[in-house]
């Protein structure tokens, strides 16, 4: 620790702004991913000045800085890899602004997910992405990794729903970028920020698109005796055009963690069950629920059960949203994945997953955002088995391998942070990567902001390692 | 002639074939921009032929643009330098379509036409209904960035953009984004490419997701005596549960504008008549669903409009939609065309500030004795074409004095204002890019890394970049 950079700390944000006891410091070690890096000084900026002034100090003493939210992320991203300053968003959490008749609204990046769309719901309005951690997890975090979650089936992910921020650039510069109206001129430096995962400039301030409520929602549970059936239910709602809101699945283990813990009214003897969404005007939300359950009944559903009120609907989200804290009481430690493959491959990778899960001695659940192919498998281990834990990974490692052999991507919203830097050759070549690279260095000169992430520390090397994850914390959703 | 153009044909013929150079003096002209004839045009056939093609121009300096089927050309500032057209139209194949996964990827070169044509076969489709759609390719589509009348429920191209293949100005070959629907691998470099004017990259391929194909669908007008009008029902529809495919306001002139005989050339089929009036400003939104559905827009579009005032209403069947659409996708090339010097402005405000901004473009262009036309989507994106009587010294300052005024009245109202088209000549004088943002010095942060040179379309885009 160095004590004229404490002091100066002090001095910016007051001694109740900044932390620098180890036993403080351990508490934001982690994430919600496996990574760990002890920051040297956790911070807790008021405002933009605030954040200006501890970029200057990390510049002036060469220290690394870190953006973090909640620490709700899942690939390590609001990790201090490198130790240096944190800097959390927390006292940065209100509502700056809400424009009912121009949907649009200002916050600053502390607020929780969840919050914003309270806050308008009165209004007849709601913030879309909800990423399943929205209880806890805040705008600014899901802006730095382009959040996704259930309903961005179809109405898009985070960056298809900011349209102007303030950031502060790691040379202490405070840019506006992007704009309220649509279609800022120039090029959509909106679309590179949204999702750089903290490595170009820390976020101070948001402008979000709000949406109007829909006027009918229907829930519906389709329960299969075969995985199979379910995931070729999948493939052939997206042929046959339906897309609902959200359309999510929880295979056979899964549901047995699920039900224990939350009574949603899954059977416990399912193989797999798909949770669909459909929302909008009620004309069409009638029809497109007949739809899904004649397609469903198509591929064998032993039952389709439509949600009959609102605390029904609740219950049965409630067993999707809580099921990584379910799966927590089954196996305290467990790996989550985030591949992405193309729908119509979804019943091939769910076989070769469960092949994988053999060969490394895992049973490897599964839930996911089936409707865009977005995968979870979750891999129980025991953090105390070192070699368990490397085989946890190396099996990982072997089911984001398969989502790529498939066409798809080795993360659809979790993040690469550092728990996918390795992986990245995958998808990339080294000029793919280092056009990347070119534009971090650019933004971010000095490396200082977020370093080590992202992308594989040793060049040209297309071999994958595993190499960061030496501990093992439990893992969640 | 400089030594490096010289040997540019015999160059380009060895990489491409002489039978895809173009150097013929009286064939050039046909590549021109503001003026500007380059020394050469080729057609490549492959990745590879691209990159050595944007290596060799590198590494001798020599400004390449690149071009599909040519029909945008003319937006943005004349370019500092033209030695060579990249002319992209031989890549134009499907590389993958997955019907089953609702993606595709395709050559830049591509006719959206032709694309459609394929994806209809499985009732699916792009919904880039951009202008001069019969011609225009997927890589100008995107590198022009225009907008489409469906985005007020489909987006625009940034939002079903999964991934592209480019060839940055040094000639590296480098890809960005993936192929399937959700995906946060890397920096999405791909959204930096939409209205780049290629001076970013060369893009070879890109990945859409698509959509699926209406089953039917409907339009509606209404026309009512003040913009002011039109705008309140745009206001009521936007706070109902109504979600319409399109939705736009037109004022008074564009009635003559889309019935004229060159409208005729852009639109698919007779324009239903008496549908506008150059008399009225006419609300006009498709909508797609069930039979239900449709009835339901029926009854509530009706009755928003009667409580915001329509003098007339009209509801359109299946067989008047594709004329009434194909004219409102075709706008902006009914305009370029309907004068000898039209002048286009492209203008975005948050959509409670319409009203405000089309009073202020009113006032302006009349106070200038210029004839307008403007085309309001419901999103707060309006397009005003300044109608000239003649492209002459008189016209250019009248035109140049009410774009200026109108970037003004549009700063006024915290809104983006730029003029994507105006005739060659009076470039100069206009603000092209509208009035100065802040951010430009990142843009210039970003130009250098892809294009260090400097020879992909130079001084083209915003700041000169």
């Amino acid at each position: 620790m160095d004590t004229r950079l404490l002091h100066d700390l002090n001095n910016l944000l007051g001694k109740d702004g900044v932390l620098h006891a180890s036993e403080d410091l351990i508490l934001y070690e982690n994430d919600g991913s496996v990574e760990t890096g002890r920051p040297t000084y956790v911070v807790f900026p008021r405002n933009t000045f605030d954040v200006a002034g501890i970029v200057r100090l990390a510049n002036q003493h060469q220290v690394p800085m870190i953006g973090r939210g909640a620490g709700t992320g899942l690939s390590g991203g609001a990790v201090a890899r490198k130790g240096g300053i944190l800097t959390v968003f927390s006292r940065m959490n209100r509502v700056l602004s809400v424009d009912v008749d121009n949907l649009r609204a200002v916050v600053q990046p502390g607020v929780v997910n969840a919050d914003l769309s309270l806050a308008v719901a009165h209004l007849g309005l709601y913030y879309v992405p909800d990423p399943s951690s929205q209880k806890a997890c805040t705008i600014g975090g899901n802006v730095s990794e382009n959040s996704g979650g259930p309903h961005t089936l179809a109405y898009g992910v985070t960056t298809n729903h900011v349209l102007a921020m303030e950031v502060v650039l790691p040379t202490g510069e405070v840019i506006r970028l992007g704009s309220t109206p649509l279609d800022p001129p120039g090029y959509d430096l909106m679309g590179l920020f949204v999702g750089s995962e903290g490595t170009l400039a820390l976020v101070t301030e948001i402008t979000v698109k709000l949406t109007r409520l829909p006027e009918t929602v229907k829930t519906l549970l389709a329960i299969f005796d075969r995985v199979d059936d379910a995931t070729e239910t999948v493939a052939e709602l997206t042929a046959r055009g339906i897309t609902p809101a959200a359309c999510e699945m929880l295979d056979g283990w899964t549901i047995r963690a699920v039900e224990d813990y939350v009574h949603a009214g899954f059977p416990m003897d399912a193989a797999a069950v798909l949770l669909f969404d459909l929302d909008g005007l009620r004309e069409a939300v009638e029809v497109d629920a007949e739809g899904v359950a004649e397609v469903c009944k198509l591929h064998r559903a032993r039952e389709v059960r439509l949600a009959r009120d609102a605390r029904e609907r609740d219950l049965l989200w409630k067993g999707r949203k809580n099921a990584f804290g379910a799966v927590g009481r089954i196996s305290p430690t467990y790996y989550v994945q985030d591949g992405v493959i193309p729908r119509t491959k979804l019943p091939a990778t769910l076989k070769r997953i469960e092949e994988i899960g053999k060969k490394y001695g895992f049973e490897i659940g599964n839930i996911f955002h089936a409707g865009d192919g977005n995968l979870h498998p979750i891999i129980p281990f025991d953090s105390r088995d070192e070699a368990q834990f490397r085989r946890a990974v190396q099996s990982a490692d072997e089911i984001i391998q398969f989502c790529v052999e498939m066409g798809g991507s080795i993360t659809g919203e979790h993040g690469v942070g550092m728990e996918k830097d390795r992986l990245m050759p995958l998808m990339f070549s080294e000029a793919d990567l280092d056009m990347m690279r070119h534009i971090r260095d650019a933004f971010n000169p000095k490396g200082l902001l977020n370093p080590e992430k992202i992308f594989p520390n040793t060049k040209g090397c297309g071999e994958i390692r595993v190499g960061s994850l030496t501990t093992a914390p439990a893992a969640r959703e | 002639m400089s030594t490096a153009t010289k040997i540019l044909p015999s160059r380009l013929a060895d990489i491409a074939g002489p039978t895809q150079v173009v150097n013929d003096p009286t064939d050039l002209p046909a590549y021109g921009i503001d003026g500007k004839i380059p020394a050469a045009a080729v057609r490549p056939g492959s990745t590879e032929e691209v990159v050595e093609i944007v290596k060799f121009a590198a590494a001798e300096k020599l400004a390449v643009i690149v071009s599909g089927a040519r029909t945008k050309l003319n937006m943005g500032l004349p370019p500092r330098q033209y030695d060579l057209a990249l002319d992209m139209t031989r890549l134009d194949r499907v590389v993958a379509c997955d019907p089953g996964d609702l993606t595709v990827a395709v050559e830049a070169g591509i006719p959206l036409k032709k694309l459609a044509g394929v994806l209809a076969e499985h009732k699916q489709f792009l919904p880039l209904a951009v202008p001069y759609f019969d011609r225009a390719t997927v890589g100008g589509t995107i590198a022009s960035g225009v907008d489409t009348p469906l985005r007020q429920f489909y987006g625009t191209a940034r939002d079903y953009l999964l991934g592209v293949e480019y060839v940055t100005g040094e000639g590296i070959l480098a890809k960005s984004g993936g192929r399937v629907v959700k995906n946060v691998t890397g920096y999405d470099l791909h959204k930096l490419m939409i209205g780049s004017l290629g001076t970013l990259g060369v893009v070879l391929r890109i990945n859409f997701r698509m959509f699926t194909l209406p089953e039917k669908t409907r339009a509606f007008v209404a026309l009512f005596d003040s913009a002011g009008r039109a705008l309140d029902m745009r206001h009521r529809m936007a706070q109902s549960s109504l979600t319409p495919s399109t939705l736009d306001v037109f004022s008074p002139s564009v009635a003559d504008l889309l019935s004229s005989d060159v409208a005729v050339r852009y639109g698919s089929g007779a324009f239903p008549a008496n549908l506008l009036s150059n008399e009225h400003w006419a609300l006009t939104t498709g909508y797609a669903g069930n039979d239900k559905v449709l009835a339901r827009y029926t009854v509530e579009l009706s009755r928003m409009a009667q409580e915001a005032g329509a003098v007339r209403v009209k509801e359109l069947g299946p067989e008047e939609v594709p004329a009434a659409f194909s004219r409102k996708r075709e706008f902006i090339p009914i305009a370029l065309e309907s004068s000898p010097a039209t002048t286009i402005l492209k203008i975005s405000v948050l959509p409670m500030r319409m009203k405000e901004m089309l009073e202020a473009v009113a006032r302006i262009a009349e106070s200038n004795s210029v004839p307008w036309a403007a085309m309001a989507r419901g999103l707060g994106v309006i397009f005003v074409a300044l109608l000239p009587n003649e492209k002459n010294e008189e016209w250019r300052r009248r035109v140049t004095l009410a774009a200026d005024q109108t970037i003004s009245a549009c700063g006024g109202l915290e809104g983006n204002a730029t003029v994507p088209w105006c005739p060659s000549e009076w470039k100069s004088a206009m603000k092209i890019w509208g009035l100065e943002r802040a951010d430009v010095a990142q843009m210039q942060k970003v130009k250098k890394i892809f294009d260090p040179a400097g020879v992909l379309s130079p001084g083209r885009f915003m700041g000169g970049l």
